[in-house]
């Protein structure tokens, strides 16, 4: 007889599961709504994604396809570590294709590719509180939250404006949720604000060190906050992804030499993937394919 | 200064205010009505009960019993008390005024000065940068503030202009009642002389109504109309400024009054 340790399914015993599958339904109801929950230790530190780890483990199913990103890609060490322990804990097929994925687990980004009814968006959240550097007191925020009273998050994008003449926030940008709840969007660049609006996925947001779920239901209304006279733009790129050409997406930085050579790529690996294998070529994918 | 109240109908109405901390009296029951453009001052020595009363007054502390009545721009008689806790806040942040002797417990101190004044405005649902700008800089303009340092943090402000950012960011929206506490204390004489005066202006030019705690009783003659002299929690003498400063009827007013220095 084997005397190794038997994990439950997905890691998280039955009780700790209807938990925090009761607060998912509650976010589910009050769109934006912070639920508070009991967060477990995770094999994993704090800010490793603990939060969004315990909300898949309470949705993951045998049939489940599991996607994990980390900064839009599917292979840094983050991604591949939760996508590996589900696979253990669960033995659930994993994928890195955005339309094969039932469940996709992330941390930073949207996928490109619009997602359809039927998937499951989980983020992993640092700090869900948007009033937080603004009013320090915990009682104090939620009572805003409660009273409706968000002018404070007008004062920061003020700040933006008086000291960089536009909103300089680029990522975590407070959004309204069906026009009652403030609510941080996780760090996901602002680019990504849109996709939320109206999206047809499930959105789940988990904060394991904080203990907080909240939601966006399908087809909810996420409008960016903004003023009159600086409205919410997006980040606009000059050049198209240099492997794929991809226009119109999320592009990273990659530094290619010490004498200030550099190129930009999509973020979203599975999306530069896929182009690239339907034969879309960027200005440098040409001399990879040369080489 | 002198007004005539008596065809106005008062706007705030405080009847037998008394508040105990356990079995300590902090201030006992006070009856006052207060009229609009009206400024009131609490003068007493310091443990009489003056801020406690203020703190009662403004909503931030409840009373162990008595009411306090204020009529709404809507002219509807209400108790502060008896409000929900949404209508006090939006009534503390739009109606009302509330300057703290110390400007760091009033403002936001890690934003810039124009964000301070800004946020009532956005509060009550300005959306509009330029309007909120033009607005920010109009009323540090009425609070001698440079229009330059509408981008610095009140951090880097002294002592005296921190408290006039203060003043701007509680009046811009149009306040009907301001408390303030000890408005002048902490500040050097010469601070103080052009802070009464900048106060006294904008009292008289907005038509306010405020009631001034103080222990500097040339404040009180210099701001107020009326004044109430606490001791040990009890309101001892009230009356118009000048009857009370110039002829005090009760030993303990006339010690306060004999009591100020000469130079």
């Amino acid at each position: 007889m084997t005397t190794t340790a038997q994990y439950n399914f997905a890691y998280l015993d039955e009780q700790t599961k209807r938990m925090i599958r009761r607060a998912i339904l509650k976010a589910i109801a009050i769109p934006g709504y912070q639920v508070p929950f009991s967060s477990r230790e995770m094999p994993m530190p704090y800010g490793w994604g603990t939060g969004g780890v315990q909300v898949t483990a309470s949705i993951i199913g045998p049939n489940d396809v599991l996607k994990v990103i980390d900064q839009g890609a599917d292979d840094t060490t983050n991604a591949v570590s939760i996508r590996a322990f589900f696979a253990k804990v669960a033995r659930v097929a994993t994928t890195t294709h955005t339309s094969d994925a039932t469940i996709i687990q992330t941390r930073h980004r949207i996928p490109e590719k619009p997602l359809g009814q039927g998937q499951i968006l989980v983020y992993q959240v640092p700090i869900p509180e948007p009033l937080r550097f603004l009013e320090p007191r915990e009682t104090e925020t939620r009572k805003m939250h409660a009273l409706e009273e968000y002018g404070l998050m007008h004062v920061k994008l003020y700040e933006d404006i008086a000291r960089h003449g536009r909103i300089a926030t680029t990522y975590a940008y407070p959004v309204k949720v069906e026009g009652r709840y403030v609510m941080d969007p996780s760090p996901t660049p602002k680019f990504d604000n849109p996709k939320m609006h109206m999206s047809a996925a499930l959105q789940l947001f988990g904060a394991g060190r904080e203990h907080r779920i909240y939601a966006v239901p399908p087809y909810t209304e996420v409008v960016s906050l903004d003023f009159e006279d600086h409205p919410f733009t997006i980040q606009h790129f000059e050049d198209p992804c240099a492997l794929c050409g991809a226009e119109q997406v999320y592009l990273d930085e990659v530094i290619l030499d010490d004498r200030g050579g550099h190129m930009y790529v999509c973020s979203d690996t599975d999306n530069c993937e896929e182009r690239r294998a339907a034969g879309h070529v960027g200005t440098l994918g040409m001399q990879e394919a040369a080489e | 200064m002198s007004q005539d109240f008596s065809h106005q109908e008062p706007l705030l109405r405080v009847e037998g205010l008394t508040k105990y901390y356990g079995s300590r009296l902090g201030c006992a029951h006070v009856d006052f009505d207060l009229w609009p453009g009206e400024v009131l001052a609490i003068v007493g020595e310091s443990g009489s009960g003056k801020t406690t009363l203020l703190n009662s007054l403004s909503a931030t502390l409840e009373p162990t019993s008595g009411k306090t009545m204020y009529r709404m721009r809507d002219g509807q008689w209400r108790n502060i008390y008896e409000l929900s806790e949404a209508e006090r806040r939006f009534l503390v942040r739009t109606d009302w005024g509330f300057v703290h002797q110390n400007p760091a417990d009033g403002l936001r101190m890690t934003v810039s000065a124009g964000a301070n004044v800004g946020e009532r405005l956005m509060a009550v649902g300005d959306r509009n940068y330029a309007h909120i700008r033009d607005t920010a800089l109009d009323w540090l303009g009425r609070v001698e503030i440079a229009a330059d340092r509408i981008d610095d943090q009140p951090r880097s402000f002294s002592g005296g202009m921190r408290q006039r950012l203060q003043i701007a960011r509680n009046l811009v929206t149009g306040p009907r009642l301001v408390f303030m506490d000890e408005p002048t204390g902490g500040l050097d004489v010469s601070v103080q002389a052009r802070l009464l005066d900048l106060l006294r202006g904008l009292v008289g030019e907005l038509g306010l109504a405020a009631i001034v705690v103080t222990h500097d009783l040339a404040v009180a003659r210099l701001l107020s109309h009326r004044m109430m002299v606490m001791k040990d929690g009890y309101v001892i003498e009230a009356g118009l400024t000048d009857r009370v400063l110039d002829d005090p009827r009760e030993p303990y007013t006339q010690l306060l009054v004999s009591s100020i220095l000469q130079v």
